[in-house]
């Protein structure tokens, strides 16, 4: 309590400086006046009196001095008494102040960046109530893709009657493309993107809308009133953000739909549920709609308070295959996997992010290596200013406390700029809707960011100031007064730490540089993936048309559709398909009809599509054997299928399984077809099973009209819309996609990663080679005269600028020996982000060594040519 | 040969001014170092300067309080007089240090019995 209001008293004391001083001048003054006053009463001359009064008084400049620093906050004083004199010295020596603090900014702006990136997707809550608290819930089918995740309704409703571990359970339809609708009557039609989802969806994450009001228990019966909530966003872009649209109908697919909300801006469905996506309105799921659809739920629950995943876990491994008995016609592979919703977001990026952090980290030590080089050149100038100032008196700690406030002032300075370069970054990442890392629209310098900007900077300022500091104040004073600092090759201790210095940056650039090249390589290898069609000059656009739901008349206006289309010149060839490759998909029963199988261990679904004649082609999908479907295929004819290798060895194991009939969702269908496999849902893993079914025979979800051009797509956008409107008026302006951006889509996380990375490495080549070249260049600034003297002695040009690019390559060749050995071990440690690469990969080690010493051998040269330069007779008259 | 005079130990000099003026009432600093160096019959080797580090440092606590006046002889002087909480405070620092002083003092004393092993 006392000593707390003393330190108030002190902060006070150390703003009142001057007047306190005057007062304290005054007293001691009038103490003085008492005791010669008494000394004169006891009979002292006058001389005498005031001497005595002084003796006793004890030095009044001491006195006041100490009255000072018991008074206000020494410490404060000093420091900022240090830092005038830094901010002095620095404005002299602007050259070095901006080099060093522009290198500073670079090593922390991405720091604070990845910071960011790291904290938005792996460290921060998802951005709904106790978020702690969710869970995903996959029915971890045998099977790829949505449909191993995802639930029947009534497996969805069974859940929540009997499960005891969660409060309660929500589900929304993962199916995105089923939920998509064209908005009229605002302009031109407008494609729109919604998902649906259950009543209980928004209260039990704990959403509020902004405006209006969540979906009542009513709308989420089948045959009530139909409602919509609209996406912040899209409720700002598309409806000038009106709060009075709000109770108003707006038409979706020509029915008028009630907005009896709109979301917070703070919601976004996609950067949590589906990276890469944007929704625009969420409408209820309708459960009596979905019941009979098969798997079309994906579940998150919400435990009770205390419940742990692991519990809720162990509850559901009991009650699954209670459910399962007592539900015979259930899929009987049914089980659940549990993890906390925010390791089903973000737990695969865990390692890349940490590989991303580990990079800057890597950065920032470069570059406090490299200040520490410059400041211990800088230091070396300087010895001499602080030789003096040690012989008048100043203390050790008082000299590395002054060399310690220029590295604080130098990292605050760096750090500063720093932010801006991380806002810039930052802001740059968020606005990049397409890379598929979930949350990252939400991407932000927030106070967690700017605490670690704090940290860095700090620990960056302690790190490259501290040796310099050591090492400058740890000299024999009588050496450094005596030194004259130049032109001798003496100091070699002092250059045996620079180079030490230097080495240990070429190996941290050199682990940087194997590690991007490793990603680098993996990324390549993932372009050059077979993804079984040819993305290059197809392109693809929602369409719609109406077939009133039956079988022959879809046949009849998909082939007018493709007959218009195929006419627009330009284009090769079209096709229709429900869901493309890397974009959608489900799965369906497929079997061979009279094999048995042991559903222990076997699966019997497969993904599905269902296609018009001539969308295998115009994907560029590789027909094995058989025939593609034709028009002859209709709803009467025999059912027909076509199934990719791998469900063709897998169901029909050493046979051919052309012309044999396979179960498809029970029914018998007839093999017409084998195609190559293709990537459909990762480009990185191999393809799952697959089959396609004609449209005539099969309902499909939705339609993706395929093209294949000559031209490139985007010049026939226009034509083609117009084609399409002239046949149905209420074509939606849906995009126009090209194949390649599918897979783009699907790599762009990696190809997120490996750019970062890259940039990463090149900062560290560049910051290396500025290492290498600060410490040559000085060293040769430094031997001028004993240059000079050995030219003067017959020394040739050559041989002198041999002389200075051998020591620069063994400098580096040390560093990039010590870096390749760090690298092996490292280069194992991210092996699992490795791509069809080894960790050992030789050129990936080749070319990083080849590109430092190439880089080195630059860096090195320059100043080998300014010594092989030197004029013997300048050099030695200049002493 | 004189006694060399006694080194002051850390703190105790802030003891010595609040007892001073809880004894004597309102006083200047100079009053106050003259009033210690009395009690103590000289014996106190006392910058008197250094008192004013100690003055500080007890207003700052809110034990003692300040203010400008005119002495007797009608020179301007700041006079420095205990607060309640000072009293409180001097009350306890007194009794712990008559507490260690009569500890010392036994400990002391107990070399002399045990001089004869």
């Amino acid at each position: 309590m006392d000593s707390l209001r003393q330190a108030l008293a002190r902060l006070r004391a150390f703003f009142r400086k001057a007047p306190l001083d005057r007062d304290l001048d005054a007293e001691m003054a009038s103490h003085l006046a008492f005791a010669i006053e008494e000394n004169l009463r006891r009979g002292l001359s006058p001389a005498e009196a005031s001497r005595q009064a002084l003796v006793r008084f004890g030095g009044v400049a001491q006195a006041a001095e100490q009255h000072r620093e018991t008074r206000g906050l020494p410490a404060l004083d000093v420091f900022l008494q240090d830092l005038r004199y830094t901010l002095r010295t620095l404005r002299r020596d602007r050259g070095f102040a901006s080099v060093a603090v522009l290198i500073l900014a670079l090593g922390i702006g991405v720091n604070i960046a990845v910071f960011s990136v790291v904290n938005t997707i792996l460290l921060r809550p998802l951005p709904f109530r106790d978020p702690q608290r969710l869970v995903w819930m996959a029915s971890d089918r045998g099977v790829g893709g949505l449909s191993a995740v995802t639930y029947t309704v009534d497996a969805y409703e069974e859940f929540q009657r009997h499960n005891r571990s969660f409060q309660d359970v929500t589900a929304y339809d993962p199916y995105f493309g089923d939920n998509d609708y064209k908005l009229t009557g605002h302009g031109e039609p407008q494609q729109v993107a919604g998902v649906a989802v259950a009543g209980s969806f928004f209260p039990l994450l704990g959403i509020q809308p902004a405006l209006g009001r969540p979906f009542t228990p009513e709308e989420c019966q089948k045959g009530a009133r139909p409602a919509v909530l609209l996406g912040h966003f899209f409720w700002q872009r598309q409806f000038a953000a009106d709060p009075a649209i709000v109770g108003k109908a707006i038409l979706l697919n020509d029915r008028p739909v009630t907005v009896v909300g709109v979301l917070p801006a703070s919601f976004d469905f996609g950067s949590v549920f589906a990276p890469g996506l944007k929704m625009d309105v969420y409408v209820p799921a309708i459960m009596d709609k979905l019941r009979n659809e098969g798997n079309t739920l994906a579940l998150v629950g919400r435990l009770k308070p205390a419940v742990t995943v692991a519990q809720a876990q162990a509850e559901v491994d009991v009650l699954m295959p209670q459910i399962r008995a007592a539900h015979k016609d259930w899929f009987d592979d049914y089980a659940t996997a549990m993890t906390a919703l925010k390791d089903h977001v973000s737990g695969k990026l865990r390692r890349s992010l940490v590989v991303l952090w580990c990079a800057v980290g890597l950065i920032l030590l470069i570059v406090c290596v490299n200040l520490s080089n410059l400041l211990l050149a800088r230091a070396a100038a300087r010895s001499k200013e602080f030789a003096l100032r040690s012989a008048l008196g100043a203390g050790r700690a008082r000299i590395v406390r002054q060399l310690l406030t220029e590295s604080l002032v130098l990292a605050g300075a760096g750090a500063l700029l720093g932010l801006g370069i991380a806002l810039g970054i930052t802001g740059y990442l968020a606005r990049q809707g397409s890379i598929a890392l979930p949350l990252l629209s939400t991407i932000r310098v927030d106070g967690a960011a700017l605490g670690w900007t704090l940290i860095v900077a700090l620990g960056a300022a302690i790190l490259f100031g501290l040796a310099p500091s050591l090492k400058v104040s740890g000299g024999n004073l009588q050496d450094a007064l005596k030194d004259a600092g130049h032109g001798m090759s003496a100091g070699r201790k002092h250059d045996r730490l620079r180079a030490m210095l230097v080495v240990s940056e070429v190996a941290l650039a050199c682990v940087l540089l194997v590690g991007a090249g490793l990603l680098l390589r993996s990324f390549l290898r993932v372009l050059d993936v077979d993804l079984g069609f040819q993305p290059s000059r197809a392109a693809a656009i929602k369409i719609d048309y109406n077939d009133g739901g039956k079988r022959e008349r879809r046949s009849v206006v998909l082939q007018e559709i493709l007959h218009r289309v195929s006419a627009i010149p330009g284009i090769q060839s079209a096709g229709v398909v429900d869901m493309l490759p890397l974009d959608r998909n489900r799965s369906w029963g497929l079997q061979a009809k009279g094999r048995t199988y042991h559903w222990d261990k076997e699966v019997g679904a497969a993904f599905v599509y269902i296609v018009t004649p001539g969308y295998l082609g115009s994907m560029g999908m590789q027909l094995r054997e058989g025939r593609d479907f034709n028009w002859q295929d209709t709803p009467t004819s025999q059912p027909v299928v076509i199934v990719n290798q791998a469900a063709a060895r897998y169901h029909w194991p050493g046979q051919d399984p052309l012309g044999r009939i396979a179960l498809v969702n029970g029914k018998d269908t007839r093999v017409i077809g084998i195609i190559s496999d293709v990537r459909e849902s990762s480009v990185e893993e191999g393809s799952g099973l697959e089959m396609y079914l004609p449209a005539t025979q099969a309902d499909p979800e939705g339609a993706e009209l395929v093209v294949r051009s000559q031209v490139p797509p985007d010049a026939l956008a226009s034509s083609l819309l117009r084609t399409l409107r002239a046949y149905n008026p209420e074509q939606p302006a849906a995009e126009f996609r090209p194949i390649q951006s599918l897979v783009d889509h699907a790599v762009s996380p990696r190809r997120f990663f490996v750019m970062l990375v890259a940039i990463f490495a090149g900062l560290g080549l560049l910051l290396a080679s500025l290492g290498i070249y600060g410490v040559i260049s000085y060293s040769v600034t430094r031997q001028t005269q004993e240059i000079g003297i050995r030219m003067a002695l017959g020394a040739t040009t050559k041989r002198v600028q041999l002389g200075v690019i051998a020591r620069t390559m063994r400098l580096v060749l040390a560093g990039v020996a010590l870096g390749a050995v760090t690298s092996a071990v490292a280069a194992r440690w991210i092996a699992a982000l490795l791509f069809k690469t080894e960790p050992t990969d030789p050129a990936a080690f080749a070319c990083t060594v080849l590109l430092l010493s190439a880089v080195a051998l630059i860096a090195g040269y320059i100043p080998a040519r300014r010594a092989s330069r030197i004029d013997p007779m300048i050099a030695l008259r200049a002493n | 040969m004189t006694e060399k005079k006694l080194d002051l130990l850390q703190g105790t000099l802030d003891l010595m001014v609040l007892q001073t003026l809880a004894a004597m009432g309102s006083l200047h600093g100079y009053g106050i170092a003259r009033r210690i160096e009395q009690a103590s019959g000289d014996a106190v080797l006392l910058n008197q300067g250094t008192i004013y580090a100690s003055l500080v440092r007890l207003q700052q606590r809110g034990w003692i309080s300040a203010a400008w006046g005119t002495s007797d002889n009608n020179r301007k002087a700041k006079f420095y007089s205990i607060t309640k909480r000072g009293r409180q405070q001097l009350a306890q620092d007194a009794a712990y240090w008559q507490r260690l002083s009569s500890m010392m003092g036994r400990v002391l004393a107990m070399q002399g019995e045990g001089g004869d092993r």
